[in-house]
């Protein structure tokens, strides 16, 4: 049980600030993901919330209590690194009893915890071992399992799946999520990998640069990108861009034309626009169909086949470069000139500051 | 079959050999001088193994109580050993990893005071120490031992400590752990060759340490070095003696630093080779 609330959170090195005045609070029971490019302060934020990293201004407070001045041992947070950080001298038990042994727990108590969580994340055959004789995969469970023997207040999560590869970042992503629903433990997870955000989310906080973009659920970011950048940055593949100019707005909807002349029609009531103003038009690679038929014409340029579905890059006519998803026994070959017909119930319209307009 | 990279191994190995071989002579010829009879000692003429005998060892003993010496070496230089740990690991953990901006500036300042001479300081030393009772007191002695390897312990504890990763402590502190617990549960388990090697370092350098011992100390505190100073006498030169006094000063030492010369050596390239 607990809740963690950040208010103009700031940090700075020297002169330069990383971290520019975040509020936010990270519900009860709640898995609650920070995402957002390489160095945008993912680490930083977590690092202060977890008592590492000291706040230059603004208040944390975890539960409603103020905590910017307790130190990260009297937290009651439990943080898994990326490079796990394990405790090379001890054996795998003696890594997930150490806090407990801290806090001055008996032994038998001490033990069924560790067995508990051994259970939980499979590690009963690897007790005895000292990190260095285990796998990637084996360590990351043993971080895992040092945070749960604590009964946290709050799980924190820094990126510990980027070590792991592809195969066993899916299977680990979807025990992580199991364990927080059997848990009912709130945690924080980091991560720049959206696809983890999207799929283990309760809900998303996107940062750029030291600022929070948007907070969501994943549906709610998926469907209503607050700006350009979180457009661009939720989904996969990403969402396409198209310059256009705003030709007639009226009650029921709005025209626009694209630099090569193409005239799109949206049923936006979008009053906030006048004609003449340069938009950006943003669409899903899934929200775009490709055949003989549309209003945009393109030539393709790669055709990428995953199997089930393949994503077709293309040249638009205005010199765009467009993604557009398409069933994987589609015939389309490279070179081909094809048309687009976007479905215009998902258009998502951005103004010349790169805000949605609704 | 000699090759050209057998034949240069060979060579080195010669090298290698004869350079030990120079470095230790004098040690070589000590040892062997201290077994001869003093006019074996002095005569022109080598002469190699006639009267093989540790008479000396034992008039040195009884001349000069050997024992008393050494076991005020041994106090001082552990015990100085100890006390420098005890302050420069709690620096050195602070400087690794609570670095501020002077952290540097500190270190090199702390080392640059090695470069100063020991007598630039010893009339305050002496006069601090006649007016606390200090001298010729194996207490003062210890103190002013350990504050000279101070600088060296700290900086060598400060590269060790460099080696641990920062996760692992910040791991502990998340477990709960205090300061305290980090670096007792932690910290020195983790650079545990480290301490060892810079304990070693440290008790052979206040082992032979002389300045001090020769200054502040006179009879009741005195170590080996000034027992070996004192056989430099006025009643004449006995070299034999001299030399069985001298091979007995280094030989605890010597044996230390050869039982644990796999550790000396890592301690002291530290760095050096990764
Ligand atoms: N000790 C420090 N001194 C100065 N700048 C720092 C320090 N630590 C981090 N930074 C800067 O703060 C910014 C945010 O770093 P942070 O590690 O939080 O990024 P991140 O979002 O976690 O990135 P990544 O996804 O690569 O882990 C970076 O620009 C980094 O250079
Ligand atoms: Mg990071």
């Amino acid at each position: 049980m607990a809740t963690v609330d950040l208010q103009q959170l700031r940090k700075s090195y020297n002169s330069t600030e990383i971290i520019k005045g975040i509020d936010l609070t990270v519900r009860d029971q709640e898995l609650t993901v920070f995402v957002g490019p390489s160095g945008c302060g993912k680490s930083t934020l977590l690092r202060m919330i977890a008592g590492l990293e000291e706040i230059t201004s603004g208040e944390l407070r975890i539960d409603g209590q103020r905590v910017n001045d307790v130190p990260a041992a009297k937290r009651g947070l439990a943080l898994v690194f990326q490079s796990y950080a394990l405790y090379p001298h001890m054996t795998v038990a003696e890594n997930m009893s150490f806090s407990l042994k801290l806090a001055g727990v008996r032994r038998a108590e001490r033990e069924a915890k560790v067995m508990e969580a051994a259970r939980i994340l499979h590690l009963e055959p690897l007790l005895d071992r000292k990190p260095k004789d285990l796998s990637g995969g084996q360590r990351q469970r043993v971080a895992i399992g040092r945070a749960i023997v604590r009964h946290p207040r709050v799980f924190l999560f820094d990126e510990p799946l980027s070590n792991l590869d592809a195969a066993l970042r899916v299977r680990m992503r979807q025990e992580l999520t199991k364990l927080h629903r059997e848990l009912k433990a709130t945690m924080i997870y980091v991560t720049h990998d959206q696809v983890e955000a999207m799929t283990m989310a309760d809900r998303i906080v996107v940062l750029q640069a030291g600022v929070v973009e948007q907070v969501g659920t994943p549906m709610e970011l998926y469907r209503s990108p607050r700006n350009l950048f979180v457009a661009g940055f939720i989904g996969s593949p990403r969402m396409n861009f198209l310059t256009a100019t705003v030709t007639s707005v009226s009650e029921t909807g709005m025209a626009m034309t694209l630099t090569d002349g193409t005239t799109i029609h949206a049923p936006l009531p979008a009053s906030a626009l006048g004609i003449g103003d340069t938009i950006t038009l943003g669409i899903r690679p899934e929200h775009i169909s490709l055949g003989v038929e549309g209003s945009i014409g393109a030539q393709v340029n790669l055709v990428e086949h995953l199997g089930s579905e393949s994503y077709v890059s293309l040249q638009a006519n205005s010199g765009e470069v467009l993604t557009v998803r398409v069933s994987g026994e589609s015939k389309i070959d490279p070179e081909e000139t094809v048309r687009l017909a976007l479905d215009t119930d998902f258009l998502h319209l951005f103004d010349a500051t790169g805000q949605r307009i609704s | 079959m000699i090759t050209p990279s057998t034949s240069r191994k060979l060579l080195l190995t010669l090298l290698g050999w004869s350079v030990a071989l120079v470095i230790a002579f004098p040690v070589i010829w000590m040892v062997l001088t201290s077994l001869k009879s003093e006019t074996e000692a002095i005569s022109r003429v080598p002469h190699l193994f006639t009267h093989v005998s540790l008479n000396n060892y034992v008039a040195v003993q009884e001349q000069a109580k050997y024992l008393r010496f050494a076991w005020n070496s041994v106090v001082v230089s552990f015990g100085s050993t100890l006390l420098a740990l005890l302050l420069g690991i709690p620096a050195a953990y602070a400087m690794a990893f609570m670095p501020t901006r002077r952290t540097r500036g500190t270190l090199l300042w702390m080392l640059s005071t090695k470069m100063m001479p020991s007598v630039g300081v010893l009339v305050p030393v002496y006069l601090l120490f006649r007016d606390t009772g200090l001298l010729d007191t194996r207490t003062g002695l210890l103190l002013v031992d350990a504050l000279g390897i101070l600088p060296v312990v700290i900086w060598m504890l400060y590269t060790f400590f460099k080696e641990v990763p920062r996760e692992v402590l910040e791991a502990g502190r998340m477990d709960g752990a205090g300061p305290l617990r980090e670096v007792y549960n932690l910290l020195l388990p983790l650079s545990m060759p480290g301490i060892v090697s810079t304990s070693l370092l440290a008790v052979i350098l206040t082992w032979n340490e002389a300045f001090w011992s020769l200054t502040l100390t006179t009879s009741r505190a005195a170590p080996l070095t000034a027992f070996i100073a004192s056989f430099s006498s006025p009643e004449g030169l006995f070299y034999a003696k001299l030399s069985a006094a001298s091979t007995m000063a280094i030989a605890p030492i010597l044996v230390l630093g050869w039982a644990s010369q796999k550790q000396l050596v890592r301690g002291l390239t530290f760095g050096a080779v990764k």
